[in-house]
């Protein structure tokens, strides 16, 4: 799947979780701008891995603050 | 200058805001007196234990304390020294040798507590390039053992063996795999589908790791925990435990029968880096393991009283972590922080002590109120404690 397959897939998935509605740029940061919480995160990242057939571990998640970061290591990950 | 302090404002501030109130510090309790397993003086007042992990009453035991005395008369205060180096004393080894017959493995290690137990045995056997596999609901001391190590850390939501197995397919070919469970998860008391998740590890050829710490001692035909409970023993490669709940002292072990397990007594450092335990310690610890290994009515007893409990709880109204009681652990759902410190106020009040567990320690950011039953705790106790519950409860206004 290319970057903007990927992009638009996580945009899809992000929806439910982006509480006010805020426009995602890649430069949305998950923890500041959606105020995701360790919970949020959990439920979210779950999604993520079964929705790509991926494992995001958590070494690579604390790497990655911003939507645009996510789709990049989405894209790599599934190689 | 930036103070380093500053992160820890929030906090600050909501502990203040509690103790605003006028409610008594929940985390500032003190015990004057001690008097039993099951009773101590607090604030002058006397009070049932009803939050201290100690299952099996094994604090008081006289074999146990005459262990004590004997050992620190022939061995005195402490070792001053690491278990690898000066601190291995013949109590060590036989402590060892308990906890060798009690589970039927063949090596045993001590660490000086349970929490170093994790700490030192999933970072040092998880490296680089390995995968650990863990239920997100784990202890603190798993977690620290995981962010301890250089493994890749993968986590799946509690109890979901979908979740798990999963996210077991997704690891790399060849990579080492590390599943780690508990048999009791402390905060709600309830119990891990070890049978089905362990089974699903070892057909995907990971190592598997049981943190037993709750159930060591009443739950299993010998009291060895919820894998001997389920049947699936065998097919665990490292059994986590605690001297610090049904053994009724302190300390921390790994049970194991991996063939090389001993070479961790050289490259575990939270074993090697710290001081052995106390000889007295360790000889309490043997002495009341060697007695859990027939403490069949105890362990009944325990089981009654945990029966009684759920049901006189949910027959008020309470909302419990559990449907069923399924280990010593009674967890009573708050609504909120506030209500939670009222009711556990209004308890203590009362003449009863139980834990008050908040966020981050509990799941899905709920306040609980935790009961932890000992097979010391009288039929006439628990009916007390339930008539307890009803005043504080009805007091506070949450049944």
């Amino acid at each position: 799947m290319d970057r903007a397959a990927t992009a638009e897939k996580i945009a899809a998935l992000i929806a439910p979780f982006n509480k006010k509605g805020i426009a995602v740029t890649d430069a949305t940061s998950f923890a500041g701008d959606l105020e995701f919480d360790s919970l949020t995160v959990m439920d979210f990242v779950a999604e993520i891995e079964d929705a790509f057939d991926i494992i995001i571990s958590m070494n690579q998640q604390a790497e990655i603050e911003t939507y645009g970061q996510l789709v990049d290591a989405v894209v790599k990950l599934q190689g | 200058m930036t103070d380093l302090f500053s992160k820890f404002d929030p906090i600050i501030a909501q502990r203040a805001g509690l103790l605003a109130t006028g409610i008594t510090d929940p985390f500032g309790l003190v015990m004057e007196q001690v008097i039993s397993p099951t009773v101590a003086l607090c604030n002058g007042r006397e009070t049932i234990l009803l939050g201290t992990y100690n299952y099996m009453g094994m604090t008081f035991d006289p074999d146990v304390l005459a262990a004590g005395k004997q050992a620190l008369d022939d061995f005195g205060a402490g070792t001053t020294g690491s278990r690898c180096l000066n601190g291995t004393y013949s109590p060590h080894k036989d402590c060892e040798e308990a906890l060798k017959t009690f589970y039927g493995m063949d090596h045993a290690m001590v660490f000086s507590t349970g929490y170093q137990a994790n700490l030192g045995i999933i970072s040092t056997i998880a490296g680089k390039g390995d995968y650990i596999i863990l239920d997100i609901d784990s202890h603190a001391s798993i977690w620290d053992g995981c962010k301890m190590g250089d493994a890749e850390v993968v986590p799946f939501k509690h109890n979901d063996i979908d979740a798990m197995e999963k996210r077991l397919k997704r690891i790399p070919e060849g990579a080492g795999k590390l599943v780690i469970l508990e048999g009791v998860y402390s905060m709600l008391g309830d119990i891990a589908p070890l049978k089905e998740m362990i089974a699903i590890a070892k057909r995907h050829g990971a190592m598997v790791l049981v943190d037993e710490a709750h159930s060591m001692g009443f739950i299993g035909p010998n009291g060895r925990g919820v894998a001997e409970d389920q049947g699936c023993l065998d097919d665990v490669d490292f059994v986590i435990g605690t001297f610090s709940k049904s053994v009724g002292t302190v300390g921390g072990f790994c049970v194991s029968n991996h063939p090389k397990f001993e070479i961790m007594r050289l490259v575990c450092r939270p074993y090697v880096f710290t001081a052995s335990l106390p000889p007295s310690v360790v000889a309490t610890a043997a002495t009341s393991i060697r007695k859990l290994m027939h403490a069949a009515d105890k362990r009944a007893h325990l089981w009654a009283n945990s029966r009684t409990l759920h049901q006189g709880l949910r027959d008020l109204g309470f909302q419990l972590g559990t449907a069923e009681p399924v280990s010593a652990i009674i967890s009573v759902i708050m609504p909120d922080l506030e209500r939670g410190a009222a009711m556990w106020e209004a308890l203590l009040h009362e003449g009863l002590y139980v834990n008050l567990a908040r966020p981050p320690a509990t799941p899905a950011g709920m306040t609980l109120l935790r009961c932890s039953l000992c097979a010391m705790h009288t039929a006439e106790q628990v009916q007390t404690i339930i008539g307890m519950f009803e005043r504080a409860g009805k007091k506070i206004g949450i049944i």
